[in-house]
């Protein structure tokens, strides 16, 4: 072999290529527990459901519950707060996805679908984080009645709807579901 | 530190052996004490120095608090409390190290508004500038993930906002987010890694910095003419001259930062820090600290959607953009003159500039509503027009002033104005 002829494979660049494919493989095997120690522990995720009693919630009154590290509102709304949600129009919204965790993801953001659904439709159950930067909401406040979130000003309506100011979507409605007629489990 | 033209000669039998297996007395003899520097530098020159001295300051601080502190929600907001009441000098640590952080930037901004003025950031210093805005970037996370420590509503609350920030990413974004808060909320992990690497980021910044100085000892410094050296009168020696008008303007710059810490030291804090983050209740007004508040209004400017782009991500994207825009300026700038001094237009624009940048900070303490909106988005522009329209035309329109053939004869001619021909003749 001529020191010259670079074009003819040798040991030498099966070396070169073999070391370095190990070292990249090697690196990268090695960089991922370094980034993975970084996502939700399992003490964390393990917080993923809870249950709440809401046999005293009357009508009128709201529970905030913590889920998640973060604040999850349980309102039990009245007749007049039902009915301002559904004489709204889809096409007033701003945001017309329902962002229901427990129906389909395409849903329209119609008040039914936004609640506990049929014959629960009462039941408001929402994660009480403002979609925008995430600062928590203030209850039956702001133009519509609803929610209204004191950093940037977004206004939401009495079925948690964005309706005014920067937040793109509609306060998020957990998975939830009544385990029994005064239980629900939020998670 | 450009070798080659070394003058530094050992005197002492333990110089000449040193100096043959390690030279650090030479690097430091021929980088701090021969080194020639522009004979005309003011003292908006010195702030370099300032700065070295509080990144020293700051470091010598925190690993004292850090003695004190306990990175964990349950007893965070209370060490913090214990260090103020309980730790002999504690109170005054602390204030030194949180004031400090604010003088920190004081001294940085001038510092780059210096370098804005004199066109610092021209060839052949562009990695000299590139450096410094990645010790910025450095700084602002050192300085975002400090506030966090107190665990206070402002802390708690902040962190969530800023983190919020990446949810604005397509697709990835809500990962990311919780890659960084360890959980889906801001809570006990987010604390522990924030303090981790607000002790880790500070000596990073050090080694940005030493690299920021080899570049600038490369090139030389520039001075208020712009012209570059040219002859030994155009320079004097770093010491005595440098060194001691950097020192004092260090001890000036510190009866300030003394002034902050003893008489109003938290002054440029908010109350609401000293309430216990409490996860289920923000604060009726959420604002960073006053070196954020620029480009807080930038992000909160953008209430409209471009696009595709809606109005969230696109003010995450403004108000990275207003920093990314930084990194670009010695290719925006297409003036061959490098100084403000002989530059009228450009003048003018840099201190409108100024006020803009003074002006935004303002809003980004007022609440987002009404007039205040109006009044940031117009700031916004004018912020993003100075860098990406004013600066590139205006070096092709713009007439500059006769600039002097040299350092030295233009530190003559401003001595020599109203003296009688005969005296200059003299001198």
């Amino acid at each position: 072999m001529s020191a010259t002829d670079s074009t003819e494979h040798t040991r030498r660049d099966f070396l070169y290529v073999a070391t370095g494919v190990a070292g990249a493989v090697g690196a990268a095997g090695v960089a991922w527990p370094f980034i993975d120690q970084m996502q939700p522990d399992a003490s964390t995720r393990a917080l993923a459901s809870i249950q709440v009693d809401v046999s005293g919630v009357e009508p009128g009154m709201s529970l905030t519950v913590k889920w998640r590290g973060r604040p999850v509102f349980i309102r039990n709304r009245t007749e007049k707060e039902i009915e301002e949600a559904r004489a709204v129009a889809l096409e007033d919204l701003k945001d017309p996805v329902a962002r229901n965790a427990n129906i389909p993801a395409d849903a329209p953001a119609t008040d039914i679908d936004r609640s506990a659904g049929e014959g629960k439709e009462n039941w408001l159950v929402m994660v009480g984080v403002c979609t925008h930067l995430g600062c928590v909401p203030l209850g039956q406040a702001g133009d519509f009645g609803g929610w209204f979130c004191p950093c940037h000003g977004s206004h939401y309506d009495t079925a948690g709807r964005i309706r005014k100011g920067p937040a793109p979507e509609n306060l998020a409605v957990p998975t939830f579901e009544f385990v029994s007629d005064t239980v629900i489990q939020v998670g | 530190m450009s070798a080659g033209h070394s003058t530094y000669t050992p005197k002492s039998g333990l110089g000449r052996w040193m100096d043959a297996r390690l030279p650090l007395p030479r690097l430091v003899y021929d980088s701090f004490v021969a080194y020639p520097v522009p004979r005309n530098l003011n003292y908006a020159y010195t702030f370099g120095g300032i700065l070295t001295l509080m990144l020293v300051a700051q470091i010598v601080t925190g690993i004292v608090l850090a003695m004190h502190y306990a990175a964990n929600t349950e007893v965070a907001f209370n060490s913090v409390e214990k260090i103020m009441r309980d730790v002999n000098s504690g109170w005054l640590i602390r204030y030194l190290h949180s004031n400090g952080a604010s003088m920190f930037f004081i001294a940085v901004y001038v510092h780059i508004f210096r370098g804005l003025y004199y066109g610092s950031y021209k060839a052949p210093r562009e990695l000299l500038w590139i450096l410094g805005c990645i010790i910025y970037l450095l700084m602002m996370a050192t300085a975002f993930m400090g506030y966090v420590l107190p665990w206070g509503q402002m802390s708690f609350w902040g962190a969530t906002v800023i983190t919020g920030f990446f949810t604005a990413i397509p697709v990835v974004g809500d990962w990311i987010q919780q890659l960084l808060l360890g959980g889906f909320a801001v809570d006990n992990p987010t604390l522990n890694r924030f303090f981790s690497l607000h002790y880790l980021l500070p000596f990073m910044i050090a080694g940005v910095v030493v690299l920021h100085v080899w570049a600038l000892h490369v090139t030389g410094q520039t001075n208020p003419t712009g012209i570059e050296v040219k002859q030994k009168t155009d320079t004097v020696a770093f010491t005595p001259y440098a060194t001691v008008k950097d020192a004092f303007a260090m001890v000036v710059f510190l009866a300030l930062f003394a002034y902050f810490v003893f008489y109003i030291p938290n002054f440029l804090g908010h109350p609401d820090n000293y309430i216990e983050a409490d996860a289920l209740k923000t604060p009726a007004h959420i604002v960073p600290e006053w070196y954020f508040l620029p480009f807080y209004a930038i992000l909160r400017a953008i209430t409209f959607n471009i696009g595709p782009i809606d109005s969230k991500l696109g003010g995450v994207l403004a108000m990275f953009g207003a920093i990314a825009v930084l990194f670009v300026v010695p290719w925006l700038d297409t003036s061959k003159v490098r100084s403000a001094v002989y530059r009228p237009w450009y003048k003018l624009f840099f201190w409108l500039f100024v006020i803009n940048a003074i002006f935004l900070g303002w809003l980004g303490s007022r609440p987002a509503e009404g007039v205040y909106v109006a009044m940031a988005q117009g700031a916004t522009l004018y912020y993003f027009a100075f860098f990406i329209v004013i600066m590139p035309v205006l070096g092709l329109v713009e007439t500059p002033r006769r600039l002097p053939n040299s350092i030295t004869e233009a530190v003559l001619e401003k001595k020599s104005a109203g003296v009688p021909a005969t005296e200059q003749a003299k001198g």
